[in-house]
């Protein structure tokens, strides 16, 4: 994908009428035993058609909570949805019952997991499972489910869908188990949107491409959206249109994919990205740089900035108030108090601050 | 399969050897004369020495046991010593009553037990929760025997909705065709249009099962739902449901399959038990099956056939293990019997 080709469609893409799916400050939090756990804090997306967003972050920082928020399966209790709305063509998916949403979950929402193992049911065979799925949202008969499912296994390439279609998910190896995921994800007539929660972090690096190959050239086929949530940045770069980074449960910076990598302007976007291995970095320190801290027990945050404890450049402010956006571009924002303060472009030397320590 | 049935059923032969040889001298070491029972009180010392020796029970223990252990392995149960009547002759009469007892209790508590299972699970902590599994806790350390006798003090005494006993109203005496009472009053019914029969036989069932299955229910109920709660925090659960799968089709069907392993282990296992259970309900509630049987020949010194009805009962168990063992493989195909 060239860049004159990504501009274009960005542009075609920036009017209103082509936003699938916008989450307006939505916050999640879970009521446990110790606490209120704040898990997504004031969060605002908005995903276009036939456009791939990814959700980037560590572990715990909000990505599989808001993926979850919008097909309703945050388990509640514990979890409560604390405000916000998540409009999506144009309903608002939290004031519908759950007849409704789960009449739009697997037919214009779908949603692929990261753990191809445990993620398919281990007592029905491969093609029982995806047909189900084909007959939960369709008025069709058994046999007529079963051969859509066989056009499905093709079309993840899956070879021999008509064996593969009685064999148990134990039989398959871990790649196969995924694009019977994905098929069974695809099970719709029209899908919209498809969350893909991790979907490569437990196959080995071949056929994480393949994967990630199938899920951009079935996005293109299919003209659906993609929310991709991952912590992998190498993922991210080869397939993502825009970006958002989040940090326990915030926001912390969104940009179109070739402006996040070119000019990252978070603190913690630009440690991400140096935690990275390069070959360069390979020669020069034969260390990986890893950014110092831990994310903050998300049961005591406040309304500083979550990051404060482990940011180079913390300030008094951070400790008191979580900053307001400040645009870098047109498509790129940020949300941070060092940024906000620092003149135009303060990118570069934000990078050549770091590269000190 | 058919070399793991065969593996399985040559293991049934060790087995048997120890039941035989623990239920020998249990019997030998217990108190109590055979030949003075069967005498009565005021027998003379001669008579009961010479009844002792028709019997054999003046040779010397270890004389007997290879006696009985030649018999035993050409099938030779031997005969009762209270009736005169071949043991295995006895075990076969009596048997259809404790099948048709068993049965009826081992629908009841399982189809029942699981519901009560899958509501307590999928309503977590709510009060159908507590209240199911509060009564599973009551119904498990309930006393079969104390049970059976509350059942028939309220409902057939106070209430007088049932029998206290028995299988069927003796007015309605018929010549057993297959000895499965609730199955020979069917075919009665289709024969003669008579219902009487039928109803009668399941009017005498249904306190005697429910007495029998409360124990196997509540733990059923138990092992449903903690192995259901277990199943419906795995992931291909939130895959059906985020793949717009009903509810009711996720449990039912997605999880409840899954789940069902342990339940299976469990319910084959409360068989067995049953068998055991089925001494002390059948002996309230007047049940003419093997447990009865079996409880008459134990307070007679009845020693053949006390030693014939336990060797029968461990077959039952183990052949019944085997087949709870089989069907692991019906339901997971991750199991394969070699």
């Amino acid at each position: 994908m060239d860049k004159d080709a990504y501009t274009s469609r960005k542009l075609a893409s920036d009017q209103d009428k082509d936003i699938l799916l916008s989450m307006e400050d939505v916050s999640v939090s879970f009521y446990t035993h110790r606490g209120i756990v704040k898990a997504v804090r004031n969060l605002n997306l908005k995903i276009n058609k036939g456009e791939t967003l990814a959700l980037v972050g560590e572990s715990g920082c909000g990505k599989s909570v808001t993926a979850h928020t919008i097909n309703q399966l945050i388990p509640m209790p514990p979890g409560k949805i604390e405000n916000g709305k998540v409009v999506f063509e144009g309903r608002d998916l939290l004031k519908l019952d759950e007849k409704e949403i789960a009449s739009l979950r697997g037919d214009r929402i779908s949603m692929i997991f990261q753990e191809p193992m445990t993620s398919l049911n281990p007592v029905f065979k491969i093609g029982d499972q995806i047909a189900d799925v084909f007959l939960a949202h369709h008025n069709i008969k058994k046999e007529e489910a079963m051969e859509k499912t066989i056009n499905l296994l093709k079309l993840v390439k899956i070879p021999a869908p008509e064996r593969r279609i009685k064999d148990y998910p134990h039989q398959l190896s871990g790649g196969m188990r995924q694009r019977a995921m994905i098929a069974m994800a695809l099970a719709s007539p029209e899908p919209g949107l498809l969350i893909a929660d991790e979907p490569t972090t437990a196959l080995d690096v071949t056929i994480q491409a393949q994967i990630l190959r199938l899920i951009y050239d079935l996005k293109q086929d299919i003209k659906m959206s993609v929310l991709l949530i991952t912590h992998d940045m190498g993922v991210v770069a080869e397939t993502a249109d825009r970006v958002i980074v989040m940090y326990a449960g915030r926001k912390m910076e969104e940009a179109d994919v070739y402006s996040l990598f070119e000019k990252p302007s978070h603190p913690y976007t630009q440690g991400l990205l140096n935690s990275l291995p390069s070959n360069k970095k390979y020669e020069d320190a034969a260390r990986l740089e890893a950014i110092k801290g831990t994310i903050p027990d998300l049961l005591t945050i406040g309304s500083e900035c979550p990051f404060e404890n482990r940011c180079p450049h913390a300030m008094p402010v951070c400790r008191e108030s979580f900053p307001d956006e400040t645009k870098i571009d047109d498509d790129h924002s940020v949300w941070c108090h060092y940024v906000e303060g620092e003149d135009a472009s303060p990118s570069s030397q934000l990078v050549g601050d770091q590269g000190e320590k | 399969m058919l070399k793991y049935i065969f593996k399985r059923l040559s293991l049934l032969i060790p087995t048997l050897f120890g039941v035989v040889t623990i239920v020998f001298f249990m019997i030998a070491l217990s108190p109590g004369d055979p030949a003075r029972v069967m005498l009565g009180e005021r027998a003379t010392a001669a008579s009961i020495e010479k009844l002792r020796h028709e019997l054999g029970l003046d040779k010397p223990l270890y004389v007997q046991y290879g006696l009985y252990l030649k018999r035993v392995v050409r099938l030779d149960l031997g005969k009762s010593i209270k009736s005169g009547q071949k043991v295995s002759e006895e075990i076969r009469d009596h048997l259809p009553a404790t099948v048709e007892l068993a049965v009826w209790a081992m629908i009841f508590s399982t189809t029942v037990g699981i519901l009560l299972g899958v509501l307590s699970a999928t309503r977590k902590n709510s009060w159908i929760d507590f209240g199911s599994m509060a009564s599973a806790l009551v119904g498990v350390s309930m006393p079969v025997f104390w049970l059976a006798l509350v059942f028939i003090m309220i409902f057939s005494v106070k209430l007088d909705l049932f029998p206290t006993g028995g299988r069927m109203n003796i007015r309605y005496y018929f010549t057993p065709i297959s000895g499965v009472y609730v199955l020979d009053g069917f075919i009665i019914l289709l024969k003669t249009g008579d219902p009487k029969v039928l109803f009668s036989a399941l009017h005498h069932l249904v306190l005697p099962a429910i007495a029998l299955g409360t124990i196997p229910l509540a733990i059923t109920a138990r092992i449903t739902r903690s192995s259901l709660l277990e199943v419906l925090n795995q992931d291909y659960i939130k895959t059906a449901r985020s793949a717009g799968i009903k509810e009711s089709r996720v449990i039912y069907r997605y999880a409840l399959k899954n789940a069902l392993l342990p339940i299976i282990t469990v319910v084959g296992l409360q068989v067995g038990m049953l068998l055991a259970g089925a001494i002390l309900t059948e002996t309230v509630f007047a049940w003419p099956g093997i447990g009865k049987w079996l409880y008459h020949a134990i307070e007679a010194r009845d020693y053949p056939a006390v030693q014939g009805g336990i060797i029968f009962i461990s077959i039952s168990f183990v052949l019944i293990n085997l087949i709870v063992d089989i069907l692991y493989s019906v339901v997971n195909p991750k199991i394969r019997l070699s």
